[in-house]
């Protein structure tokens, strides 16, 4: 099987490359360069003239529903809206019904990814049994069945002798304890941020302390115990600082930022964004914050104090969101949206296009250590291929997602995925695949 | 019977003046009136508060019309108030409580909302534990909604009612300090008479413990959301206040107890006749309902001679009234131009 | 839409009208006792302050008037008119001894006077109900007779009679505005 992407933009920040040239698979391997004019025949052939061609995009931080909340996504249509969205590999929060936290609970998300046939998912396990927060899983036996990593997403690791206890059992496996960096108490059943939206519209808010001083709580955890730290999704500019002053220290913590807190803020709930007030679809876990803290986040992401931009795709049903906001799921469905968000930034100029791609392919993978994320030769082929100038109009109709809760609705965003190949083989074909 | 105020409003009789009552497809909250808006609504108030005065007091304006109260919240005089409002316009009314209707049955918001119009109802008044269930109501299926009250966001028809009061007892509303004191946090009406009293021309200032204010009041004055001023000593901001306004703790809307007990909160923040002497003689006191008197406010204050409380719940079904009959005038106002002219002429002729 | 206006009486017609009109209800009552003017809205009301003045000319006392916006009664609410609402002040009278004369400055179809009507009674219950009208200008559509007439008033349905005073348009006359075709 040999697969030609011809004359494309090709980006490979784990490598430095930036240049336009043909790229050439054989057998789900990124081949040698071997010059602009490869002789022979492909049983693929695509013209990228125009077009960016990036390893595959790699997500930390979705939610896939399945098994349990099927309604909302499945492990295939999940799978299928991250191709769609330019991600090769996915990897799912335990935060299923049961939770993912035994060995065979991670095996049936692999199968089930496996007759999908779309994006590679990885599953992360739970810290403790059934997400309760009061004991620990068996990490050990997940993490031999092939989970990446573990989280009580959701939730935080409330518990901060369990938080110790999981951070210290990284040291053995070597897989990353991910955070929902949120104090319950502080949070106070917050539904958006608290200030000065919250007091508008009178609903009860979320301070940035209450992120704040869990990812105070947790960098201290992993001073204390050297064990592998990754926080979820940040959204306050005090977790920047904080974080900012770990890494000088030499902390080993990894970080990551959602496209929604990098580009939208809480105005959004306000209607003042040209939507209307009490959007419920606005309604994330954590809230979307200020305008001083989305600044702190894009800053951080372009310093590399934060690593990683990961989606925290969170599909629900239209009536879960069809309520008030007190009632209504906390989540995005951001797969399909995520592309076009980061290149706002980078046609603000906030976000160079390269380091967009940085942290949406050699960051994470290196974060939780996956084989992926380059155009290395030799490397596994897995290939995003996108247009960066086409504008086109957010409809979630038209999602692959279940998830059709997206801010987003009706804007206009530029920069379409036109083809994703995972392994070498076309999971995504915009022209063919389009609904 | 004479009237107890002239018009404000100095405008040529007969003239057809422009207002956004005309575009107006619910009273959500008074952030979106302008001052004219509001002065219009006060002044069709007044006209209203005639016909209660009436041997017969009812009129058939809305003669035909349903005008549902969904109430999810326990209530007695907002309830109340709105259904003598609407049955002194002619109009039919309809109250359907939470308990005791499908809503106990699971139904949701707007399913029960989407079954009462479909039976007629043309006007909905709605009372809701959630901030923005009447912009979800509009927002989702276009009924004309009156917000009777939303969580801790908005009571427009409360704020109203106690622009109204105080315009008449003062003759006026500029200028006049108005304190409203206690569990601003979790208020709705603190948050509707931010945004009246203030268009209005009074000056409002928030008082009440740390722990019960809204969360940028402890921050720095620009960053507050409404024209508002904060005050944290009581006693000293009671000194120029024309108005106070205690307001009730909402334990309803918190688990925690965000001070030590009710006899701290009675002794820092409640209006005893002592600390009512500190304000100007001519002050007076307002107070939303229901009362808990001995925490907020003293019996005697209460019931004392600076107390407005009386004025507040007839003037309530008076500006109820208001409300309801702009609000059916500018939902069945879909005449074109031209109508619109064969009829301002045919008015006229008569 | 370009209109032909008409003069058809004069400040001086007018004054002479309401005199007469007065002496006519004063007369036809018998007397002044436990009379009450009740103008409507808006035109209405300045006549029947006119009215009293004409009677405490020439019987020394000071009838009582009250003024009376309908809008609230009318049969065509809320179909695109101005929805303001005006001042009613009703004197406090024992109804059930009242004559009531009501007064307005143009009858035509008599809409307005039946929502009248119908506020009157929400006083109590009059002794009787009269009514008094500058103008009369046809065209009823429902059973109503005006008891006081200024003038009658031949007029074609697209013809609009307009009644100015001073108290509100700064000069006193009666015209009639036709539609200027071409």
């Amino acid at each position: 099987m040999r697969v030609r992407i011809r004359n494309g933009r090709v980006i490979d920040p784990a490598r430095g490359v930036d240049e336009v040239r043909d790229l050439v698979i054989v057998d789900g391997r990124i081949d040698a360069f071997v010059g602009p004019d490869v002789m022979g025949d492909f049983d693929l052939d695509v013209d990228a003239t125009g077009l960016v061609v990036t390893p595959g995009f790699v997500d930390l931080h979705c939610h896939l529903r399945e098994p349990g909340f099927e309604d909302k996504e499945t492990i295939a249509t999940g799978s299928m809206a991250a191709a769609a969205g330019g991600f090769t590999t996915i990897c799912c929060m335990p935060n299923t019904a049961p939770t993912l936290d035994r060995g065979v609970d991670i095996e049936f998300v692999q199968s089930a990814a496996r007759r999908a046939g779309r994006a590679r998912v990885l599953p992360l396990g739970s810290v403790t049994q059934g997400q309760l927060g009061r004991e620990l899983s068996d990490m050990s036996e997940m993490a031999a069945a092939g989970a990446v990593g573990f989280s009580d997403d959701g939730h935080p690791v409330w518990d901060a002798r369990l938080m110790r206890f999981a951070l210290e059992l990284s040291r053995r496996h070597g897989l990353p304890v991910v955070d929902h960096c949120e104090d319950p108490a502080l949070a106070a059943g917050g539904v958006l941020n608290e200030g000065r939206v919250s007091d508008l519209l009178g609903l009860r808010g979320q301070p940035s302390s209450s992120e704040e001083v869990m990812v105070a709580r947790d960098l201290n955890l992993a001073r204390v115990t050297g064990g592998r730290l990754h926080l979820a999704h940040l959204s306050a500019r005090g977790s920047v600082m904080l974080l900012r002053a770990a890494r000088r220290e030499g902390i080993a913590v990894t970080a990551e930022v959602t496209p929604h807190h990098l580009t939208l803020t809480e105005d959004w709930a306000l209607g003042s964004m040209g939507g209307r007030a009490y959007d419920t679809r606005t309604k994330v876990a954590p809230p979307l914050r200020t305008e001083a803290d989305r600044r702190a986040l894009v800053e951080a992401l372009a310093e590399g104090v934060i690593d990683v931009i990961a989606t925290d795709h969170a599909p629900h049903r239209l009536i879960d969101k069809e309520c008030t906001y007190d009632e209504a799921a906390f989540g995005i469905s951001g797969f399909e949206t995520a592309l076009g968000s980061l290149m706002t930034l980078v046609a603000s100029g906030e976000l160079a296009l390269i380091d967009m791609i940085r942290r949406l392919t050699v960051e994470p993978c290196k974060a939780f250590g996956l084989p992926y994320g380059t155009l290395a030769p030799g490397a596994v082929a897995d290939v995003t291929v996108f247009d960066p100038e086409t504008t086109w109009q957010v409809s979630s109709g038209r999602f692959f997602s279940k998830g059709k809760n997206t801010p987003l609705e009706g804007k206009s965003l530029r920069g379409t995925v036109r083809m994703t190949l995972v392994d070498g083989r076309v999971v995504y074909d915009a022209q063919a695949d389009a609904q | 019977m004479t009237e107890r105020l002239p018009s404000l409003l100095p405008m040529p009789i007969g003239e057809v003046v422009e207002h956004r009552w005309h575009q107006r497809r619910a009273v959500l909250d008074l952030d979106d009136f302008s001052r004219e808006e509001i002065e219009i609504t006060l002044e069709t108030a007044v006209r209203m508060r005639e016909i209660l005065g009436r041997p017969v007091r009812r009129v058939p304006a809305l003669n035909g019309r349903t005008v549902i109260n969904l109430f999810y919240e326990a209530s007695t005089r907002t309830r109340v108030s709105f259904e003598l409002a609407a049955k002194s316009l002619g109009a039919d009314v309809v109250n359907v409580s939470a308990s005791g209707s499908s809503i106990e049955k699971g139904e949701t918001l707007l399913d029960t909302v989407r079954t009462l119009r479909s039976l007629g109802g043309d006007i909905l008044v709605l009372r809701h534990p959630h901030a923005g269930a009447p912009n979800l109501v509009l927002d989702t299926t276009g009924m004309p909604v009156v917000n009777a009250g939303d969580g801790s966001h908005a009571h427009p028809t409360q704020a109203l009612l106690d622009a109204l009061t105080i315009r008449d007892h003062f003759g006026r509303v500029d200028g006049l300090k108005v304190l409203i004191v206690g569990d601003i946090a979790h208020s709705r009406v603190a948050r509707s008479n931010a945004w009246g009293l203030s268009m209005l021309g009074a000056r409002v200032s928030f008082c009440g413990p740390p722990t019960m204010l809204p969360a940028t009041c402890l921050g720095p004055t620009a960053d507050l959301p409404w024209p508002i001023q904060v005050e944290l000593d009581l006693d000293r901001a009671m000194a120029d206040a024309q108005v106070v306004m205690p307001l009730r703790i909402q334990w309803e809307r918190q688990e925690e107890r965000p001070i030590s007990s009710l006899r701290e909160y009675a002794r820092d923040y409640g209006i005893s006749q002592e600390r009512l002497c500190r304000a100007p003689s001519e002050a007076v006191v307002l107070h939303p309902g229901p009362m808990n008197e001995g925490i907020e406010i003293a019996p005697e204050v209460a019931h004392g001679p600076q107390s407005l409380v009386g004025d507040q719940v007839t003037n309530g079904v008076a500006v109820r009234m208001a409300v309801l009959y702009l609000l059916v005038a500018s939902t069945s106002d879909t005449a074109d131009s031209a109508s619109n002219t064969e009829r301002s002429s045919h008015a006229r002729a008569h | 839409m370009a209109t032909a206006e008409r003069a058809i009486l004069s400040a001086d017609e007018i004054r002479r009208m309401l005199s007469r009109m007065a002496h006519e209800i004063v007369e036809h009552n018998g007397g002044t006792q436990e009379l009450l003017l009740v103008g409507i809205r808006t035109r209405g009301v300045p006549l029947a302050n006119r009215i009293q003045q004409a009677v405490s000319g020439f019987e020394n006392t000071a009838l009582p008037v009250g003024q009376l916006d309908i809008t609230l009664y009318r049969d065509d609410l809320f179909e695109g008119r101005s929805l303001e609402l005006q001042q009613t002040a009703f004197p406090v009278v024992d109804m059930a001894k009242t004559h009531v004369i009501l007064v307005d400055d143009v009858l035509f179809t008599g809409r307005t006077v039946r929502a009248a009507l119908n506020a009157v009674m929400d006083y109590g219950r009059p002794r009787s109900v009269g009514l008094a009208v500058l103008i009369d200008r046809g065209h009823r559509e429902l059973p109503i007779r005006p008891d006081y007439v200024g003038k009658n008033v031949p007029t074609s349905l697209d013809e609009e009679v307009v009644v100015r005073l001073s108290e509100i348009d700064g000069r006193d006359e009666v015209v009639i505005q036709r539609p200027r075709r071409g």
